[in-house]
This record gives structure tokens, sequence and C-alpha cells, in this order.
């Protein structure tokens, strides 16, 4: 098993026709059961066309109703992305992916609380993965985002981070050590997002075929000492944590927007005391990451 | 994005919260223009940088006369302003602001940012005006009000006077209070700010309030609608390599110490410093280069490393994923050759055509160090500075 997605998902491109989007979609296609669940795309102005045998729709509500899709992800350009977003949860979709970097965090704030206010009225629950994040991977099965594919390996090791690359670096010690992983999720860097740290944690805590996490975060913001708050009282498997951003400067954006130290909380040091707390392994050493979870399984 | 105080003072003035008359001043000469066109007997001239703590730096003082202005102006135009946030080295004074004097009873803090936590708007108050906010939330954190907007709905009447009311603002100045926190709420959104401060607010002798020094930065992500918070950019005020960086789509931050780092990816560039320090060495900088790096690319991120005279030595950094580890050494490589790099170079490629690249590394002759892991790369490179 896995969270989130698996080979039986069927997804929904939003910005299929962009060149990023056609780019990754082509990979995604490519990898594992890719070619038989990326069935649609959407751009209401090539409607009736496809792009590689995928074919294109006016809306997001008519890709679902003619391809019974459920997942969307979306590489449409930032200013247009927050709608978007709202466009896959008022066609009522399980789960959106927003891939898509540099969307106004006002845009975001607005689309979450919009999202909130409907769940709250009895409308359905559109999970949201991101936005500005890598996706998430189900090794050997499918692939939603913009991950390399083949440093991921099936296995029973779920790993969550709002960084892409430190994803990938930690996937890498993984494989290179023989431990494949059950799911591997991007949460991504902004500040204003979908599923959080806590919420991945308890996705993994449920999912039988996942045996223990590499759970990444970086400077900024509550979330991971969140998460870690709730693994301790919650968790019922073996936890490595790291923190980016150790000499990261206060009051400085780390590349990521939402990579800030704003108060004494949310430095790297605070949040790795937090989790080591909590009962989680910490390392300050990013390169032992693999090795660490090896130990404890 | 920062602006200066008299520019944030314009938004409030458009959004028509009440600020003192005042005006930006280049020159002696434009200080004593703008005191003559201002009138009265009192005058304040203010440094205008981008950091915070002027006043306890000497960066604002009270004048007295036109003669004061004018040996005020003089002393503080062109002087290097040292605040607790502008490191020891301190900001040159380009601008000033030349001000009304104000007649404070009382000082207030307000702010208005975006809270994570909730997804919400936080507006904040406090009695404590005019004091570092930091200190107050460290020493009597209850001090501090907040509410939480539904950017949905907006500051509502009851929020806005449940914090003019409990900060203490006298019962008969609380509807004026309220319609400058409503106010300063609604600049925030319409600009796209990521925090809109004014610290103090003050109520004046008549019963009036009004911000007398106002603070905003503002959302990068949303400055391509908004043209005219651009305009108000003032590159003085930015480190030269970060503009530098930032005209090639490189993400870069200058630090201290004497290793340059080039990664690609935010959290990856950051552990890639952490390990730097974990194994003794203090990283100089901050260097995402994104996603499509290209050789172009990797040799202005280069240029922009060397140009800090600190530095050392190199440690390049790459999870090929997209990006594959034989484009990044073809860069690298075209990189050494155009700026004919003098200092340690150690490479770190992993993922994508991994093997190739170090190949391509291995047969260009140059001196470069090879590692695999980033602990190793880490260990090499401060050897090598060492």
């Amino acid at each position: 098993m896995s969270i989130l997605i698996d080979k039986n998902t069927r997804v929904i491109t939003q910005g299929i026709t962009g060149k990023t989007g056609q780019f990754h979609t082509r990979m995604c296609v490519a990898y594992a059961n890719g070619k038989n669940c990326f069935v649609a795309g959407v751009n209401p102005k090539k409607a009736g066309e496809d792009f590689e045998g995928i074919p294109i729709f006016a809306s997001v509500k008519d890709a679902k109703q003619q391809t019974g899709a459920t997942v969307s992800v979306i590489y449409v350009p930032p200013a247009g992305a927050a709608a978007a977003i709202w466009e896959a949860v008022e066609a009522e979709l399980d789960l959106a992916i927003c891939i898509t970097e540099g969307i106004p965090i006002k845009d975001m704030l607005e689309v979450r609380n919009k999202m909130k206010r409907r769940q709250a009225q009895g409308g359905k629950k559109t999970l949201l993965l991101g936005p500005n994040c890598p996706g998430t991977i189900t090794p050997d099965e499918i692939k939603i985002g913009i991950m390399p594919g083949h440093i991921h390996k099936k296995g029973r090791v779920g790993v969550v981070s709002r960084s892409g690359t430190l994803t990938y670096e930690a996937v890498a010690q993984l494989t290179e050590l023989g431990i494949g992983q059950s799911s591997a999720v991007g949460i991504g860097g902004d500040p204003i997002n979908g599923l959080k740290h806590i919420d991945v944690m308890k996705l993994f805590n449920d999912d039988p075929e996942t045996d223990a996490v590499i759970m990444i975060g970086e400077i900024g913001g509550p979330d991971e000492a969140e998460a870690a708050r709730w693994c301790k009282e919650h968790m019922k498997k073996p936890v490595v944590g790291f923190i980016a951003g150790v000499t990261a400067p206060p009051g400085k954006r780390m590349g990521h927007a939402g990579a800030l130290i704003s108060g004494g909380a949310d430095t790297a040091d605070a949040k790795l005391a937090i989790m080591e707390a909590c009962g989680f392994t910490v390392t300050r050493n990013p390169s032992e990451m693999g090795r660490l979870l090896k130990g404890l399984i | 994005m920062k602006i200066h105080e008299y520019q944030a003072k314009e938004l409030l003035r458009a959004h028509g919260v009440p600020v003192p008359r005042g005006y930006a001043a280049f020159s002696v000469r434009e200080a004593e223009e703008a005191a003559a066109k201002l009138g009265g007997s009192v005058w304040v001239v203010k440094a205008q940088i981008h950091a915070g703590g002027r006043g306890k730096g000497g960066g604002v003082k009270l004048a007295r006369s036109a003669a004061e202005v004018t040996t005020l102006a003089s002393q503080i135009l062109g002087m290097q302003l040292v605040t607790h946030q502008t490191g020891p080295a301190g900001q040159k004074v380009r601008r000033l602001l030349v001000e009304e004097g104000a007649d404070i009873k009382k000082e207030y803090y307000v702010a208005v940012l975006t809270d994570r936590a909730t997804q919400k708007v936080c507006v904040m108050a406090s009695s404590e005006g005019g004091m570092d906010i930091e200190e107050v939330a460290h020493a009597t954190p209850e001090k501090i009000l907040k509410v939480f907007v539904d950017p949905l709905v907006g500051l509502t009447d009851a929020q806005a006077t449940e914090l003019a009311s409990g900060i203490g603002v006298p019962a008969a100045s609380v509807p004026a209070a309220v319609d400058v926190l409503k106010k300063l709420y609604a600049c925030y959104m319409d600009t796209d700010a990521s925090l809109a401060e004014i610290n103090p607010l003050i109520l004046e002798g008549s019963g009036a309030i009004k911000a007398l020094d106002a603070k905003f930065n503002f959302d990068a992500n949303a400055l391509y609608r908004h043209p005219e918070i651009v305009a108000y950019r003032d590159l003085d005020e930015e480190d030269p390599a970060e503009i530098e960086a930032s005209k090639f789509d490189l993400s870069y931050i200058s630090l201290d110490g004497n290793i340059g780092c080039l990664v690609n990816g935010a959290g990856l560039a950051m552990a890639t410093m952490d390990t730097i320090k974990l194994f003794g060495g203090e990283p100089a900088n901050f260097l995402d280069v994104g996603g499509g790096a290209s050789a172009e690319k990797v040799t202005e991120a280069f240029k922009i490393m060397l140009k800090n005279k600190s530095v050392k030595g190199i440690l390049v950094n790459i999870f090929g994923g997209i990006m594959k580890c034989d484009t990044i050494a073809e860069g690298v490589i075209a990189a050494c050759k155009a700026v004919n790099l003098q200092v340690p170079l150690v490479v770190r490629m992993k993922g994508t055509n991994e093997d190739l690249g170090k190949q391509m590394l291995k047969d260009s002759g140059l001196p470069i160090i090879s590692a695999d892991t980033m602990a190793e790369a880490a260990t090499k490179i401060v050897k090598a500075v060492a």
C-alpha cells in the first residue's frame, strides 16, 4: 500500500499544454503505470484536442466526468494557479497537487479559506498538496510531479519534506542502502499550503505498509514542531528528523518563500530540540538520514 | 521587498490613515525647503534607511529652528548609520524625511501580517508603542493583543474595537483608532504586503490618532501586479551581489564565511551550508541555482560568488533530477575556465547521469576535487581552505 496515490489513481493534468506541463507529463507517463494513470488534461481553448494521446477537456469538471479521475496535478503559471486549485476543489476531486512556484501569498490565503469554508458548509473535502512542491510518488506504481523517478525503490519507508532536492537526497540515501520507500511526499516550500507535516505523518502512521518515516523540515513557521508534538502522543513508528537552515540568518528569505526565521521558535535549532524531545532520532548531518533510519528498522 | 518610511507613509496617506505632514529630502537644501514648506517651529529630521532602530543609532533628531534643520540634515545625510539591524558597518544615509513635530500623548503599536498556522491575517496591537516589539513579546507577551481575520470577511468593527479598547485607547478616540486599523488592513491587502507595521501609532493631545512611523514588507511573488510598489524599490539599500544574482534568476544571499556554495534547491542549499558548518567551516553564501541551470547560469553564479573576496574555496552540490549531472559538469568546467578559477573547488554530484558528469570533470584536467556525499564534500572543502 502507500499514501495518497497508487497505481489505480487516475490523474488530470491542469496546465498540460504549457512547456512545463508537457515535459513533466511525458516523464510521469513514462514512469511505472503512468500510461494508464494520466488520463486527462485541461485547457478551455483546446478542448477536444489531445496531448500525445491524452484527451484535453475544457474544465476539470468535464475531465472528471468523462474519465473518472479523482486527482489533479497543476502546472498552471503563478497568476492563475490559485484559480486552478479552486477549480479542482469545485470539481470535488480527492486531491489536487500544485507544483507551481511563485503564487502570491494572498491568492493562497483566499483559496485556502474558501476551501475551509466550503468544507465547513458540508462540501466535499479536497486535499491540497503544495504549492511550490515536487509532488508525490509511490515507487513502481505512480509518480505525480517533477521528481526523478529512477532514484526511488519500492519499499516500506515514508519520506516527507518541504524541499524537493532534500527529498531526493533522503530517497537516494535510502535506495543506496537497499531500503525502499512506500511514498515520498513533497509538501512544498510556501508559507500558506495544503497538507502539512502533521497531516502526512498521520497518513504514514495509518499506512500498514509504512514501517518508519524520514521527516525533513526547514526554518520558518510552526509546522514541524506541531507535527513532532502530535507524533509524541500518537506515532507508532520510528522517525528520523532533519531541519535545514541551522546557518540561516534571521529575517532573510532562504530561497523558499516560507523559509524565513521570524520569531524565536522557528529556528532550525528550536525545531530540532522539539523533535528530539518528542522522540525523533534527529541529526544535524543530512548525509546521515538514510543510515540513521536503517538503524531503526 | 522593503520600502522606506516616507514611502510607507505615502501608501498609508493614500489609504486614508492620518500621518504627519512631511517631505522626503535627498539633499540639505531639499531638507531646508521641506522645513520652510511645513512651517511651524518644530521639525523632525529622520534618516531613511531600510533597517530599524534608526532613533537609537542617532538617525532621528528634533530641530527647533531652521538653522538646526540645516545642521541636522548635514550631519545625518551621508552618515553610516549603525543600528542593531544594519550590522557593524552600518548603512549610508542617502535620503531624509523632514516632518512636522507631533504632540504625543500616548504611543501604541499596531501591525498586520499573515499567520501561517491559522492561514488567516493577524492584526496585532499593543499598549507598548515606540518599543522594539520583539522585546515586548519576550518580556510581557500579555501586552500584545491579536485578532485573526478571515480574508474572505475582512477586519470587522468588533475585532478592531476589541483591539483599540484592549490596548487602552481612550473611549473618545476608539472610533478613530478603529478607522485606522481598518484602513491599515485594507492597505495591507490591496498592496499584497507581507508586513504592515505602525510603531508608534500615537494619540495626540487633541484625541487624534496618527501613524508616526511605518514599515512595510511586500510579497515578492505578487510584485508583478504592483508596478506602483516596484517603483519604490531602492537598490542602494540592497546587497549588490543579491541584485546581480536576481538578474540571472539565481537566489543568492551573502553570509560571513569563506566557503562559497552553489546548490540546486533551497532546502538542499541550506543543508549544504549547515554541513559545511558542521564540519568546521563557514559558508560565504546561500545560492540556489534553481531547476534549470544552464552553463551560462553556473558561470554567472561562480562570478557572483568570487566577487566576494572572503571566498577561499567553493563547494558545488547538485542533485541531478530533471537537471542532468553532465549538463552541470559542462557548466562547472565552462565556469572554471571563464573565471580562471584560483581557489579550490569541490564538486559533489548525485542523480541523473552522475557517472557521466564525474567523468567529464575528471577528463577536463582541471584541479576539481570530487566527493560522493555531502559530508565528504564538506570535509574536503573545509580542509582545502584551512
